[in-house]
């Protein structure tokens, strides 16, 4: 059994295997149910097509570039496959609508949905990100200054991190209102106490020889900030920036679901599953994905050039 | 313990700044009505209104905490509806809204983390799972994927699934992806060297499994099961608000509907305390195994 079992290749195994299960489960299915559903034996085909293909592209040809390739092709089946299975079974749209219409949708409402991204991603999330980040590096630099306050602060600022913020939605709209304005208070609550306390973290990241370094030299403490603490802190400050990069978006939307002018996506996601205009709703959701990762992306790409020293970004 | 004083401090400022706050916020409504009394105002006694309003844009801290008791015990053990009077938890107490969202977010939060766990598994040994399945769970990582939260809800309740499952789902998938991602990093923690090591022992696949990957990934699982457990407690939350049949998220929403801000406020304490408990469990099973296991002090 060994033996037969070694003259697959590895990347063979697991589509072998899977092929075994599924004939086995038709199999025992067929004296109920009679000849097999030919349409789950095309899904059930090119699942196992493309895995194979996967399987063998990253075991002939080891590297980056077509583990990448593999992931698209990975990406492209799944969607391939949803298109095919709502079409085949005729899946009612008010519960899952095939791709095609779910693209169509998004170049038929491009007007609508930049609207609701002004509304909320340029307008509530990107304000209340600026806003909160900024408090938050302006308060780490006097926290950092009181060795008190930064032992009473961390432990208290990480405890209110894990808390579910958002929950203070309600209370903001009540405070300022429907618009842009409560939504960008919820973030900045949100995106406060994670900053915070990267921030307190990095700039205590130097060395006292180092810090002693700068003494000798007889550097102020903006020059020692400048020029050694700040520059240290960097990938705290960036880690904290791409936390509160994904925090911004959930915030915004979910501020939405508690009251919002007639825009923005938060808004539009629930009227439009109130109106079971789900192709609608998909739309927003990848619009909501694609404005979140390049976001996210940014950063990322900011902290790469910014932090070019760090063991984590060298190597690559 | 050498930070006790410290935080204590931080705590007490924030309680003070807190019923500072108060007064400015509240103080416009007492104003209208003793102009509209035709009565002036002292600020002594402007001061006492503030802190006992029935509907403050701010409530005091005591408000709110008097809140908390009073829709957890005096609700149960006094209410008409109470436990201690009909046998079964009172819908209009904290404890029971508090209950159902627990409920959810745990029977969520072990799926996803069964199902994460079972995935990074496969991406840590299979490399065509890794090359097209990993990106994609990094990338969720980025993503607004809360924003599905209605959707699911509504989808479900159309075709009959209604209760505990949707909010479970949501709650299962929001805490799936970190675990994912945390536990491929754990169990790619042990080094080349520790792996052959295993390697000149003869170990199977098997044991270099339970006996090296799977315990140096336990910081790492820990870990991500923290993030997980707080984004599942949040998905719960939001998943409540389109179908309102009880749970903390109703609480909120409700609150926010007619106005009722210490309501609000009690069901925001309730959701914290429930997420701090939670994080808090997870973190004494973390400090008691990695004890065991000679990974911490």
């Amino acid at each position: 059994m060994s033996g037969a079992l070694a003259l697959v290749p590895p990347w063979a195994r697991l589509v072998l295997a899977t092929a075994l299960v599924v004939a086995l489960v038709l199999i025992l299915r067929l004296p109920t149910a009679g000849a097999p559903d030919p349409r789950l034996l095309l899904l059930l085909a090119i699942w196992l097509g493309a895995w194979a293909a996967n399987a063998w592209l990253v075991a002939a040809f080891p590297g980056r570039r077509t583990g990448a390739l593999a992931a698209v092709i990975f990406g492209a089946t799944l969607i391939g496959l949803w298109e095919l299975a709502t079409r085949l079974y005729e899946v009612p749209r008010v519960i899952l609508p095939p791709p095609s219409m779910i693209g169509a949708r998004l170049v038929a409402s491009t007007e609508l949905l930049w609207i609701d991204v002004v509304q909320t991603f340029f307008k509530g999330a990107l304000a209340g990100f600026a806003i909160g980040t900024g408090a938050a590096i302006l308060f780490a630099l006097i926290v950092d200054r009181f060795d008190f306050l930064r032992r009473g602060l961390l432990p208290v600022g990480n405890f209110l991190a894990a808390l579910p913020i958002i929950g203070t939605a309600p209370i903001m709209v009540m405070w300022f209102g429907f618009d842009w304005p409560s939504k960008a208070a919820v973030v900045v609550a949100m995106v406060f106490f994670p900053m915070l306390v990267n921030t307190v973290q990095g700039l205590a990241a130097t060395e006292a020889m180092q810090r002693d370094l700068m003494r000798t030299w007889s550097a102020s403490w903006l020059q020692t900030l400048l020029a050694l603490r700040l520059p240290a802190a960097m990938p705290f400050i960036f880690n904290g920036l791409k936390i509160a990069a994904t925090l911004s978006l959930i915030g915004a939307i979910v501020a939405e679901f508690f009251g919002s002018p007639t825009r923005g996506m938060g808004f539009r996601i629930s009227t439009e599953v109130g109106r079971l205009q789900l192709d609608m709703v998909w739309a927003e959701i990848a619009v909501a994905a694609l404005v979140g990762s390049t976001f996210y992306g940014f950063w990322a790409l900011l902290e790469r050039r910014v932090t070019f020293w760090h063991p984590s970004q060298r190597g690559r | 313990m050498r930070n006790l004083l410290p935080v204590l401090t931080v705590a007490v400022a924030l309680i003070l700044a807190w019923y500072v706050a108060v007064v400015p916020m509240n103080a416009q409504w007492e104003r209208d009505q003793a102009a509209r009394a035709g009565t002036e105002i002292g600020f002594s006694e402007l001061v006492a209104r503030t802190m006992a309003q029935d509907r403050p844009r701010l409530p005091a801290p005591h408000q709110v905490v008097a809140e908390l008791w009073q829709s957890t015990w005096v609700e149960e053990r006094h209410g008409r509806r109470g436990w201690w009077n009909t046998g079964t938890l009172s819908n209009r107490s904290l404890v029971w809204h508090g209950w159902v969202t627990l409920s959810a977010t745990m029977l969520g939060f072990v799926i996803g983390t069964g199902l994460g766990v079972m995935l990074a598994v496969g991406i840590v040994y299979n490399r065509a799972m890794d090359a097209s399945v990993m990106p994609w769970a990094i990338a969720s990582q980025t993503i607004p994927i809360i924003a599905l939260a209605p959707m699911i809800i509504v989808v479900l309740n159309s075709v009959g699934i209604t209760g505990l499952i949707p909010k479970a789902i949501i709650a299962a998938y929001l805490s799936f992806f970190p675990v994912v991602v945390g536990m491929v990093k754990g169990l790619r923690a042990p080094d080349a060297m520790q792996l052959d090591q295993m390697k000149t022992w003869n170990a199977s696949g098997l044991q270099g499994f339970l006996k090296l990957r799977l315990p140096s990934s336990m910081p790492y699982f820990f870990a991500s099961m923290k993030i997980g457990i707080a984004a599942s407690l949040v998905g719960t939350i939001v998943g409540e608000l389109p179908v309102q049949q009880g749970g903390l998220g109703v609480r909120l929403l409700s609150g926010s509907y007619y106005g009722q801000t210490v309501q609000i406020w009690a069901a925001l304490f309730a959701a914290a305390i429930l997420a701090a408990t939670l994080v808090g469990i997870i973190g004494a099973i973390q400090r008691a195994t990695l004890r065991r296991m000679g990974l911490a002090p």
